[in-house]
């Protein structure tokens, strides 16, 4: 990371990308969504996790209410 | 590395019975959803998501393809920029081949015209710093997602010779005009990563003026059946709420930093979008302040204005949200991607090309 | 004392038919093939053409030419590649490889020594199978008329019975003998020059030794090499050409991780990038395990799988059914996505 750009690793081909659009800090080894050679979120790997519970969810109430 | 990457929502088990819920939520009459995101259109022709949906849902792609609702207007600009006034013209790879007028901007490069490709509007200022006795002019193409980048650049001290032709267009106006010509539209797929920079809160206003529900959706294929079970769900139980289904990277607020760069940067305009016509408050303008990187305002040269597609093409109902690709009478026939007669098969977001790409069909 | 020519560059002389080429092709050229014979004459005799004995069944030619930029790639080379090639056509007729004749052309300055190291990879390619290689032809065009080398072949093989692309019948089982999408993705790597981590190899290798496996056990309706336009393309010309249609399964393809991650990252499928060293092959459903099982036991055939089979429905089309359980149609690509592969 230099200034306000960072080398990204996408999935083993490297790029850059500009920070000026995060709002929060990042270090190396984090996760960010790119677009258009700009970062615009952090993501972290719990949040997929939390995102399989919300399925889980789904499936119980589907099986309660389903035909 | 890459197998174990966490973001990776593929699992065929749970892609199961994710269709299976979908089976148990969908009701006895027809629904139609709509996305506008040529991302999410690709993703679920990629893994030929309409053939795990119950058969009375469907699922159209509207105006999701940035390039393919620019106006032609804005595209002649640009050909006459590049051709007639001898800009450098930086342009995203996707609207080289997109039909204006006469020319496309590759058939203007092919004529002697300095167009060249740019992933990003930094790569533009870049070139503009390495070219400092041209005019370098960036064709700013793309929605909430691509604007704040634009944004960043304008205001960021560029140099003198760099100027921003600005055609960024804003999706809540689009989808309030889709309902308006639309009415039996039940739901949203709202798109994921435009819905990062504006906050799921940005769609509150539709669902309650038209009481229908709105679910902001992932890419990933489950992420993507998850976000219309829950439009199911909503339809279902009579409510029309924003639903933020993809919360690990969308916040209600969004993306404060780049809504506030926006906002310094841009003003809101009406805008012409190809295929639907004049939106009211749905474009970008570069505000007075900057106006000296303005291309519209440095370059005193006028739009020749856009005309209708040609016979035959659908692309405006395929816009709209009305029709889909395979509804089209020149669809893999006359209009290909090696021979495209309407934007929707140029862009790589536009719904044709993505299904001729692809083999979509509504259901196989 | 005369440099030893190996040490020089081409020039127009080599081409002229004279001296210069004579010298170039039995000091240089000639010496690096180990079978040079198919019957009576063969290239030492260096005649205006070689005479083949006849062989019991059909006949079968193929012709090739390899204008593969850049002329150097991890796991392989012009010459590998122009060998198997050849060899490859040859054996998804159904025919063994018998002989080829080489035909090259040559841009002017280009260094002997590489040119030397080119035709070795395409001598042992051959060796390795034993099939000769009885005649050839050298051109020099003046420098900058050409990028490099061409190497244009003619392969001649034998088949008692032979193997069309259109012969799969409903039912029939579609086997892939190996990871797909490995050579497009090495050649657009290596000219790219993507800053990937690793490299990606081209799987450029002959494929005989496991067709042969699979027609003695039997059951062969169909071949094809996916070369350009990758398994997408073999797969649809096949469909077309048989009448049928044709489903596969996306999970059970195999492509390697590295491959399958670039692939993503670029927007192209590997299904659509060029193979160099598999075959497709239709057999029917009575013969089809014992076939895959036949594959595996060749080294290059390990990770040989089936992949789906032919359908009455859907003539003509290939239906893909994806990762994640949907389906959709697996079209033709528009044209390889990586130009000069092959």
């Amino acid at each position: 990371m230099e200034g306000n750009e960072a080398t990204v690793d996408l999935g083993g081909v490297r790029s850059r990308a500009r920070l000026d659009l995060l709002e929060e800090e990042v270090k190396p080894g984090d996760y960010v969504l790119v677009h258009t050679g700009f970062a615009i979120r952090r993501l972290d790997p719990r949040d997929a996790q939390e995102t399989l519970k919300l399925f889980d969810e789904l499936f119980s109430y589907s099986e309660d209410v389903g035909e | 590395m890459w197998e174990s990457d966490p973001f990776r929502l593929r699992d065929p088990a749970r892609a199961e019975k994710l269709s299976r819920a979908l089976a148990q939520l969908a009701p006895k009459r027809p629904v139609k959803i709509v996305h506008v995101c040529g991302t999410h259109e690709a993703a679920i022709a990629e893994s030929g998501l309409r053939a795990l949906l119950p058969k009375r849902v469907e699922i159209y792609e509207g105006p999701g393809c940035p390039v393919c609702v620019t106006s032609t207007a804005d595209i002649n600009l640009a050909v006459k920029l590049a051709l007639e006034v001898g800009v450098i013209l930086c342009t995203f790879g996707d609207m080289l081949r997109v039909p204006g007028t006469e020319l496309t901007l590759e058939e203007a490069k092919a004529e002697g015209a300095d167009v060249r490709v740019v992933l990003s509007a930094a790569d533009a200022v870049r070139t503009a710093r390495e070219n400092p006795h041209r005019e370098v002019v960036f064709f700013a193409v793309g929605f909430e997602t691509t604007a704040p980048g634009t944004a960043a650049v304008l205001l960021d001290r560029p140099p003198d010779n760099f100027s921003v032709l600005c055609s960024h267009k804003l999706i809540p106006p689009a989808l309030e005009a889709l309902l308006r010509e639309n009415t039996e539209v039940d739901g949203f797929l709202a798109p994921g990563h435009v819905s990062t920079v504006i906050g799921a809160d940005a769609y509150q206003e539709l669902a309650d003026k038209f009481h229908v529900p709105v679910v902001v959706g992932g890419f990933e294929p489950l992420d993507i059946l998850y976000a219309i079970a829950l439009v199911l769900k909503q339809l279902r139980e009579g409510r029309a709420e924003v639903e933020n289904a993809y919360p690990r990277a969308v916040r209600p607020g969004g993306n404060a930093r780049a809504k506030e760069l926006m906002d310094e940067a841009f003003q809101v305009m009406d805008a012409s979008w190809r295929g639907i016509g004049t939106i009211p408050a749905s474009g970008l303008g570069i505000r007075a302040e900057l106006s000296r990187f303005d291309a519209r305002k440095r370059f005193a040269i006028q739009a020749a204005p856009g005309e209708e597609e040609p016979p035959g093409c659908l692309c405006p109902d395929v816009i709209m949200a009305k029709a889909v690709p395979t509804d089209c009478p020149l669809f893999g026939t006359a209009c290909t991607p090696l021979s495209p007669v309407g934007p929707c098969m140029v862009g790589t977001e536009g719904a044709c090309s993505i299904w001729y790409r692809y083999g979509e069909r509504p259901r196989l | 004392m005369r440099k030893p020519l190996s040490e020089e560059r081409i020039t127009g002389l080599h081409g002229a038919g004279g001296e210069f080429m004579q010298r170039l092709i039995s000091e240089v050229i000639v010496p690096l093939f180990a079978l040079k014979s198919a019957g009576p004459l063969g290239l030492e005799a260096l005649d205006d053409g070689a005479v083949l004995s006849p062989h019991r069944g059909h006949l079968v030619v193929t012709t090739d030419s390899h204008v593969v930029k850049p002329l150097e790639f991890p796991g392989g080379d012009i010459g590998r590649l122009a060998a198997c090639g050849t060899v490859n056509d040859l054996a998804v007729m159904g025919a063994r490889p018998v002989a080829v004749t080489l035909g090259l052309v040559v841009e002017e300055g280009f260094p002997i020594r590489d040119l030397e190291r080119f035709l070795t990879s395409f001598a042992s390619v051959l060796s390795e199978l034993g099939v000769a290689v009885v005649a050839g032809d050298t051109k020099v065009m003046g420098k900058g008329e050409l990028d490099g080398l061409i190497l244009a072949t003619t392969g001649i093989g034998v088949a008692e019975e032979f193997v069309p692309d259109s012969g799969l019948e409903p039912k029939d089982v579609i086997i892939v003998t190996g990871t797909v999408g490995d050579h497009g993705m090495a050649i657009l790597a290596a000219r790219e020059g993507l800053p990937v981590e690793g490299e990606i190899h081209s799987d450029v290798a002959p494929v005989w030794p496991l067709v042969e496996r699979a027609l003695s056990i039997g059951g062969v309706k169909a071949m094809k090499d996916p070369t350009r336009g990758g398994l997408a393309a073999a797969l649809n010309e096949m469909a077309r050409k048989s009448g049928v249609g044709i489903t596969v399964r996306e999970e059970d393809i195999p492509v390697r991780p590295e491959v399958r991650g670039l692939a993503e990252l670029l927007g192209i499928s590997p299904l659509n990038l060029a193979c160099e060293g598999r075959a497709v092959i239709g057999v029917s459903p009575d013969k089809a395990e014992a076939v895959l099982a036949a594959l595996r036991e060749h080294p290059s055939g390990r990770e040989a799988r089936i992949i789906g089979e032919a359908i009455p429905e859907h003539r003509g089309k290939v239906v893909l059914e994806t990762g994640v359980g949907g389906r959709r149609y697996l079209e033709m690509p528009l044209g390889d996505p990586v130009p000069r592969i092959c």
